[in-house]
């Protein structure tokens, strides 16, 4: 391989991974039973699909799709309150990436942005700040989504529209928590995982230390890994090795940037400007105890839902009646096991929270499910 | 005369020195220069006849800008239906205020792009419409050719077939993406904006068998082939390492997770060709500037008909999708 390749050519490397797809049928041969592995992370469900790394291993290996798609398990009343909020007199509401797409109860941002209302997918968090510059006659509103990846840029955003005396930059805060997710999965009876992939870029800012209890309570070793296809075969070999030696424990594919204990600094911002909710209502899941994060004491004035509380709709909606995402996300079902999948609905009118972003599993599904 | 006004389509004497002094002179031939109510055509047996409308911000980017984009979008499109582009009809639509040597950059360009396959603007229109109708300006263009080799379409491809992409892909894309506000990534990427008759010119008189030709615009390679698989109710096959991509898009694909089969291309084709004759149509490819890393990238098969399938170097596969809504980045 050439100096100047791409860095990321190392961990798609082709006879890297066929190797690893080796070692993992031999290890595999070993396991006394089938293994069911949960990758919690949205990004992991597509590094397995766009690199068709199921075909690389044996049956013996199952992959559940988490939960960890933070478009896909917003609620629709979250939805709906940036609508409202998206709605309001001169303002600009801001978000990232694909979650204009997603679909409320009655409307999307997209449709919303139609219709007249700003709405603009940001790249970064931070050129929130020159748009509420440009804009000091308007109410620019951050809706922040994310797990602990996401969560130390709004935090740092926050800071610095303190810093600036910023008048018109509030923040509408929906960023969520991997572990408390987990638990609720596994305190299911019903459950049927037996071991974790950890999202490497949540672990960056946390550490790999917030698995510790996962481990051990439940028996279940989790790896931390990377999102190129050499790091997940690489996990997942991890996951197979400490099966065969009876072992649950957190172990570290990703070295290269996690740690036991995380960005301390990163933690300390998110500590200084936000605290946990009682509760946090996910799609799919219900309602999650200490799930997610919201605006600190000390940012109230920021914070567009006690700002702009009465232009707020607040009452819950529940998933669609005949939408097992529930149960999907706790590996007791396959998307196709759902009557609705595929017909009423698609990646073009999702019912479920699993097939509202690419990262779903039954988005993934509709999209790779019959190929050869 | 620094900015363009309303009455510079208004029908009146400001109206006629701005035809005069910039559409006239730069797009000057004896037909425009007529200026009649509709220009009087000579053409030969078949025509090919086709329509774009241009809009892109920036209005210069690196490797182009809307004038060239304008002309060699529609001069493309005649030449993927095997047809010699003749004429051009040009119509302007401009915002109120726009500089007007930001027009004459445009027009200028246009001019240098058409010189290039020896295409004629020979009708055109002005509209100056006020502040905030479009933003600063749009073009449309429609194209008449005369056609060369018939019998190319997207329902033409047959089992064995090779695809053939005429060079790397995605710059266009990634040049736009990476100027777009809130973006702005330093780089050293170019637009593949270009004017591909030359090269289409070369492949027909050396007696290629072409079935299907399509330049690679909105929707990017995959949209092109999955439109083949369907129309011609047959299997693409891809060697996803075969596909050349150069660095540049790579690494912009690779921050906003995003795939460089979905951007658009201004410059670059596809085309579906009998396995007979593949290695020769490279050859001639590679004779050109603007072809000269075109590439074999896969076959037709009846594996999975209506759909294409890439296959990674490690021995998997999956569907290549047709883009879907707005390409937007994902968020972690």
């Amino acid at each position: 391989m050439q100096d100047d390749k791409a860095l990321f050519d190392i961990f798609r490397h082709p006879q890297t991974i066929q190797a690893l797809s080796r070692k993992i049928y031999q290890e595999a041969l070993k396991l006394s039973q089938p293994l069911k592995i949960m990758e919690v992370c949205g990004g992991h469900t597509h590094t397995i699909m766009k690199y068709g790394l199921k075909q690389l291993l044996p049956d013996t290996i199952e992959f559940i799709h988490g939960p960890g798609c933070p478009v896909c398990i917003m609620p629709k009343e979250r939805i709906d309150q940036a609508i409202d909020l998206a709605r309001m007199r001169n303002t600009i509401l801001l978000t990232l990436g694909d979650m204009i797409r997603v679909p409320g109860s009655e409307s999307s941002l997209v449709e919303e942005r139609a219709r007249g209302c700003d709405i603009r997918p940001l790249y970064s968090p931070m050129d929130a700040l020159k748009i509420a510059a440009e804009n000091p006659t308007k109410k620019v509103i951050f809706f922040a989504i994310g797990f602990e990846t996401t969560t130390p840029m709004t935090a740092a955003l926050i800071l610095r529209a303190d810093n600036e005396k910023l008048h018109n930059l509030f923040f509408h805060i929906n960023h969520v928590l991997v572990p408390p997710a987990v638990h609720a999965i596994m305190d299911d009876p019903q459950n049927r995982i037996d071991a974790f992939i950890g999202p490497s870029h949540v672990s960056v800012i946390t550490g790999s230390k917030i698995y510790e209890p996962i481990a051990k309570q439940y028996e279940t070793p989790v790896v931390v890994s990377g999102f190129e296809p050499v790091d997940v075969m690489e996990g997942i070999l991890q996951i197979i090795a400490q099966k065969n030696e009876n072992r649950s424990e957190v172990e570290v594919q990703y070295s290269r940037a996690v740690t036991r204990d995380g960005n301390h600094k990163a933690q300390a911002m998110i500590e200084q400007t936000m605290n946990v909710r009682d509760t946090f209502r996910w799609r799919g899941l219900g309602d999650i105890e200490h799930s997610a994060l919201q605006l600190g004491e000390n940012y109230a004035h920021l914070d567009a839902e006690a700002v702009f509380s009465q232009f707020l709709s607040n009452e819950p909606i529940d998933d669609h009646k005949l939408c097992i995402c529930g149960s999907i996300l706790k590996g007791l079902a396959k998307p196709n096991d759902c009557t609705v999948f595929g017909t009423a609905c698609t990646p073009n009118s999702p019912l479920g929270s699993c097939m509202v972003s690419s990262e779903g599993s039954c988005n993934a599904y509709y999209r790779y499910g019959n190929v050869v | 005369m620094k900015h363009i006004q309303l009455s510079h389509g208004g029908g009146g004497e400001e109206m006629d020195v701005l035809i005069r002094d910039l559409f006239y002179r730069h797009f000057s031939n004896e037909i425009l220069l007529r200026s009649e109510d509709a220009a009087v055509l000579e053409v030969n047996g078949k025509i090919a006849f086709t329509t774009d409308s241009y809009t892109v911000t920036p209005l210069f980017f690196n490797g182009g800008d809307m004038g060239k984009i304008a002309v060699a979008g529609t001069l493309n499109d005649l030449a993927m239906m095997g047809a010699r582009p003749l004429y051009l009809s040009c119509a302007f639509i401009i915002e109120e205020g726009l500089p007007y040597e930001t027009l004459e950059r445009i027009v200028v360009s246009m001019k240098d792009e058409l010189a290039k396959s020896g295409a004629k603007i020979v009708c055109g229109d002005t509209k100056v419409v006020p502040k905030g109708s479009v933003d600063q300006l749009f073009i449309n263009t429609s194209g008449i050719g005369e056609v060369v080799l018939s019998a190319l379409s997207a329902h033409h491809l047959q089992q064995d077939d090779i695809i053939i992409v005429s060079r790397d892909i995605g710059a266009h894309g990634a040049c736009i993406l990476a100027s777009r506000e809130g973006i702005e990534l330093q780089s050293a990427l170019s637009s593949d904006c270009a004017t591909l008759w030359p090269v289409v010119e070369a492949l027909i008189s050396e007696n290629i068998s072409i079935r299907a030709m399509r330049d690679a615009t909105r929707g990017g390679l995959s949209a092109v082939l999955n439109e083949w698989a369907i129309s011609s109710d047959v299997c693409i096959e891809l060697e996803e390492k075969n596909i050349p991509i150069c660095d540049e898009v790579r690494g912009i694909c690779e921050l906003l997770g995003m795939e460089p089969y979905d951007f658009a291309n201004e410059g670059t084709f596809i085309l579906a060709i009998d396995p007979c004759d593949a290695l020769r149509a490279i050859e001639i490819l590679h004779r050109f500037s603007m072809s000269s890393n075109a590439a074999i990238i896969g076959n037709v098969t009846s594996h999975k008909a209506g759909r294409v399938i890439l296959r990674s170097a490690w021995g998997s596969t999956r569907y290549l999708e047709r883009p879907k809504g707005e390409l937007l980045p994902r968020i972690c």
